[in-house]
């Protein structure tokens, strides 16, 4: 058995870096790379585009991460951990069987199934599932024929049988974001479920880095002391055996790792710190210890993890109606006045012609819309941008607000610019129900080829 | 002396469905101590009466001398179905680190300059 592993995660979430895993991966030594590209919604795109195109359904920004790294992974022994199979994992593997080929030398890749329940939701409901929304206990048949995607979050151990079997890419499913790091320690040290407390120190490991640059130095409120974040290094786990772990960064990389970057990762979307609730274990994060060891080197110990809940979240996406904003800057004298003028004309225009909508917003940015009354500026400023927004269920009524903003550079008070987008569409709203399954009901599939 | 928490504490914020969440650090436990009695939930429920509709939830974490706000129905229906700028609370750490209070005499050693 070794005695550390080194597991470096170079995604943070869809849309970020796409250099980052590529630096990750050439920059120093790593065990495994952990990649997250999948948020709560973008399952739901992914189905989308599956049901035009049987062969998508994935994310393609993989594929053309992993030529980039290739060399590592088929050299160095570098293993890469991923959500980016998405709903179609099998032909994600397939170019990524292709791509290997191509080079004369084929790694092994693993799919994880069973997290895509979309296909056997009335199948589910008969079994007595009820869906039932878990933050609002709305019942499921208010959303029933809108439903875009429903995946559960599985646990980690499917990730540690992949890699015993071989497999040098695991396109895992959706595992939960902290289990793509979880995983890896539970294959190379042979955690049991039931270790509790070493299943929840990989847990915690998992969640302060997962949001990736978020815990070395990026998004900090001491941001003035972050050097050189424009070349930030990504974190790093370095986990021992018996469940301690540091927190680190490649040497020669830009960004920061103290007690107070990790400490704030460790906040990061946070609700009961005392029951941390995960597929595989619940976690206590009031009962670690963590110390600074200087030299962007965090060590973390005591971690205490608690029985896991019976069922498993599942995160399903469905069909919420139609949205769009758009902004108008307005300047000079008085411009705030004018800009609440400019609103004003706006919405009275959009209700003459029969427009009412199911919601609308009206923000002033400049002028505090983030923190509403809170130090809100004094209105005298030269300088605000109007950001106005509508939702409803007719696509007509949201792209006729669209046609509404620009007429008022014309036809409203003097100093209005900032329309250079286009006029701002109707988008598809696409909502999220959290709810929930009896672990009993879920089947998952490991496959290494 | 009166003071901004900008100068003891650290916040992070993000989204939690309909409500965001407010983690705030110290650096050190005499202002963490002083914390748990002063930054109440009744004084973070006033201070973001602008912002958060519902209630508020307070958590210790003595081991990370920390305390984590949960802000009630704070993003105008939360997600993808939100209009607002920030649908998902990402600055309402920045906003809680506005915050005027009166740090006691014996702690004014520990404010940052």
């Amino acid at each position: 058995m070794k005695n550390m592993i080194r597991i470096g995660n170079g995604q943070g979430f869809w849309g970020d870096s796409i250099d980052a895993p590529v630096k990750m991966a050439k920059d120093g030594p790593l065990d495994y790379l952990t990649l997250d590209y999948l948020a709560e919604v973008t399952l739901s795109i992914m189905q989308r585009q599956k049901l035009k195109n049987p062969m998508s359904g994935y994310a393609r920004d993989f594929i053309d991460m992993v030529s980039r790294i290739l060399p590592e992974i088929q050299n160095d022994g570098l293993k890469v951990i991923t959500n980016a199979g998405g709903v179609n994992p099998n032909s994600c593997r397939d170019e990524l069987l292709k791509l290997s080929n191509s080079t004369g030398n084929p790694i092994k890749i693993g799919v994880i199934q069973g997290d895509d329940i979309f296909p056997t939701l009335a199948d589910l409901q008969k079994k007595g599932v009820s869906f039932e929304n878990m933050d609002t206990g709305d019942s499921f048949n208010s959303i029933a024929d809108k439903v875009y995607s429903a995946n559960v979050y599985i646990n980690s151990s499917t990730i540690a049988e992949a890699l015993d079997k071989g497999a040098q890419i695991v396109l895992a499913g959706r595992v939960s974001d902290p289990g793509l790091a979880l995983g890896p320690c539970i294959y190379e040290y042979g955690w049991k479920s039931d270790n509790y407390d070493l299943l929840a120190a990989g847990t915690l490991a998992g969640h302060i880095t997962e949001c990736g640059a978020q815990c070395t130095g990026g998004n900090y409120s001491r941001w003035k002391d972050v050097p050189n974040l424009a070349d930030v290094g990504y974190p790093i786990i370095e986990m021992q055996p018996n469940g301690e772990f540091c927190i680190t960064k490649h040497d020669n990389t830009g960004g920061l790792v103290n007690r107070e970057t990790i400490g704030e990762q460790v906040l990061y979307e946070m609700g009961d710190p005392n029951h941390y609730i995960s597929p595989d274990v619940c976690v206590d994060f009031t009962s670690f210890k963590l110390n600074d060891l200087g030299k962007n080197k965090v060590a973390i110990t005591n971690v205490a993890g608690l029985t896991p809940t019976d069922t498993f979240k599942v995160s399903i996406s469905y069909f919420a109606g139609y949205k769009a904003s758009g902004q108008l800057t307005v300047s000079g004298p008085n411009a705030y006045e004018k800009a609440q003028l400019t609103a004003e004309i706006i919405w009275k225009r959009l209700e003459s012609s029969g427009c009412i909508f199911d919601d609308t917003s009206t923000e002033y940015l400049g002028l505090s819309s983030c923190h509403g009354e809170i130090n809100r500026m004094p209105a005298q400023i030269n300088e605000v941008v109007l950001r106005l927004g509508v939702k409803d269920s007719d696509k007509n009524k949201v792209n006729r607000f669209g046609k509404e903003l620009a007429p008022v550079i014309t036809s409203g008070p003097p100093g209005i610019t900032g329309f250079s987008g286009g006029r701002p569409k109707a988008q598809e709203i696409v909502a999220y129900w959290p709810t929930l399954i009896p672990k009993e009901l879920v089947h998952t599939k490991v496959d290494v080829i | 002396m009166t003071i901004k928490l900008n100068q003891i504490a650290h916040a992070r914020s993000g989204d939690k469905g309909a409500n965001s969440n407010v983690g705030l650090m110290f650096k050190s436990k005499e202002l963490y101590e002083w914390a748990k009695s002063n930054i109440t939930t009744t004084v973070v429920k006033d201070f973001f009466k602008s912002i958060a509709k519902g209630d508020i939830v307070r958590y210790e974490m003595d081991n990370l001398l920390a305390l984590n706000f949960i802000l009630g129905d704070s993003l105008g229906g939360g997600g993808s179905e939100s209009l607002i700028n920030d649908a998902q609370g990402k600055t309402h750490g920045q906003a809680l680190l506005l915050m005027e209070v009166n740090l006691p005499d014996e702690l004014v050693q520990f404010v940052n300059s």
